[in-house]
């Protein structure tokens, strides 16, 4: 059977890990490479590297950290940050990119997703959107949040889907840091709308919550960063609670 | 033992090198035709669109070359559909290595519900036959991304579920394939080109 997949997530700035909360307050947990390694020996599933580098010099970093992951690791791992044309995602098909993932950029030019789908093919393909909630109204944001787009989720995800995207990441920026649990209602309903798979972001504190997201959220994938980096939940245990909860786990 | 990877226009080869490189294994990666004729084993890597990439390897001869190969050779996801005999995507005629058919993935919801299309992740590998598995492997996870899939048949050596059965690998004499990932499978799938490269010629 098809497992849930758990999928520690690094942000990377010029080449080492850092994690933001609530995207401010950045601070080093360590070298990628390692960290991805010690990920994979664990159990994770999946791996997201994100690079939250601004300047040319640290992309040309990421780009050569890309291919030092590729070289050490055996799982599938997504790149995201940065990416705004087909040659951004060549440079990272490349290096050994399993999969890209694009937000602003696609909020900018939708047609982005189109051409990478058709050039790459959609499995390559993984369009993520922060969104936030207010007064019931689920709007798509840019830049880490700060940015408003008029783009409304559910329609903006599907729209998504339609033009070729092979996953949706969906981070809810209510949720995000506060480790109070998943956006399981928004993610049920992404979730039935969706025939392509679901990746979940935000919220994740406690190995219930990730039961929850599997069976209320209805997500494909759960993704996590500070709740692994800090060691506040083991990726052997998070996997030994979901398979007593009845839920299939590599 | 020198092993070739077939270079095409398909995407992330680079993987399969690198999976090898783990192993101690050094692969050449190369589209020449001589090249991969001389090697010891062959791996078929592939991620992509079934009628273009066929277009391409008749374009370049490699149809002809791949099929008339003598020694192991190792498909790998797109790699394992083209050696099939027919596949709808693009309504595309393939190798015929094997005699399977390949179809897409209808969403049975009615026997899994939340099913998504592509099949992306990690499903068990069970039914286990050939020496490219050991029997320590039954049960064990691949990796999987593909929208596209070949029905279980003779030749099927491996058998996934999603929901209903499909073939997850292919043996036919030399001709081996598989539908998931051994390059991004951890230790399940190094073990498994670990076996193919350990198979005799």
């Amino acid at each position: 059977m098809l497992s849930k997949r758990i999928i520690p997530c690094l942000d990377i700035q010029n080449g080492q890990t850092v994690k933001g909360v609530n995207f401010v307050n950045i601070r080093e947990v360590g070298d990628p490479v390692e960290l991805g390694k010690q990920y994979s020996d664990q159990g994770a599933d999946e791996l997201v590297f994100l690079d939250i580098t601004a300047t040319h010099e640290g992309r040309k970093t990421f780009v050569e950290l890309v291919k030092r992951i590729a070289a050490n690791l055996n799982i599938p791992f997504t790149v995201g940050g940065g990416i705004s044309e087909l040659k951004d995602a060549d440079k990272l098909l490349a290096a050994g990119a399993d999969k890209i993932s694009i937000n602003s950029s696609a909020i900018k030019n939708p047609d982005l997703i189109d051409q990478l789908a058709l050039h790459f093919g959609s499995q390559f393909v993984v369009v993520a959107i922060d969104a936030r909630e207010t007064n019931g109204h689920w709007e798509a944001t840019m830049h880490g949040g700060r940015i408003p787009t008029g783009k409304e989720l559910f329609s903006w995800a599907k729209e998504a889907e339609n033009r070729g995207a092979g996953e949706i990441l969906f981070t809810s920026m209510n949720h995000d840091g506060t480790k109070q649990g998943f956006a399981n209602a928004a993610l049920a309903r992404l979730s039935e709308l969706l025939t392509i798979p679901l990746i979940a972001s935000g919220g994740a504190g406690t190995m219930e919550h990730f039961s929850e997201l599997f069976q209320f959220g209805k997500a494909d994938a759960g993704l996590a960063a500070s709740i692994f980096h800090f060691g506040e939940i083991a990726i052997p245990d998070l996997k030994s609670y979901l398979r007593s909860c009845g839920i299939t786990v590599r | 033992m020198k092993i070739a990877i077939i270079k095409y226009n398909a995407g992330n080869i680079q993987s399969v090198e690198y999976a090898l490189r783990r192993l101690g294994v050094d692969a050449v990666v190369t589209g020449d035709p001589a090249e991969i004729a001389a090697a010891d084993k062959v791996i078929f890597p592939g991620v992509g669109e079934a009628s273009t990439t066929m277009a391409y390897l008749k374009e370049h001869r490699l149809d002809k070359l791949i099929t008339e190969l003598r020694q192991p050779v190792l498909g790998i996801c797109l790699g394992l559909q083209l050696m099939c005999s027919h596949s709808e995507e693009g309504d595309t005629p393939c190798l015929g290595i094997f005699d399977e058919k390949v179809r897409k993935f209808s969403l049975r919801h009615d026997l899994l519900p939340g099913m998504k299309v592509p099949h992306m992740g990690w499903n068990t590998l069970t039914s286990l036959k050939s020496d490219l598995f050991d029997p320590s492997l039954e049960n064990q996870y691949g990796y999987f991304v593909h929208s596209y899939f070949a029905d279980p048949g003779p030749d099927t050596i491996a058998v996934c579920h999603y929901p209903e059965p499909f073939s997850a690998a292919l043996n036919k004499g030399n001709f081996y394939a598989v539908q998931f990932h051994p390059e991004k499978s951890g230790s399940v799938g190094a073990k498994i080109l670990e076996n193919f490269i350990l198979l005799k010629a």
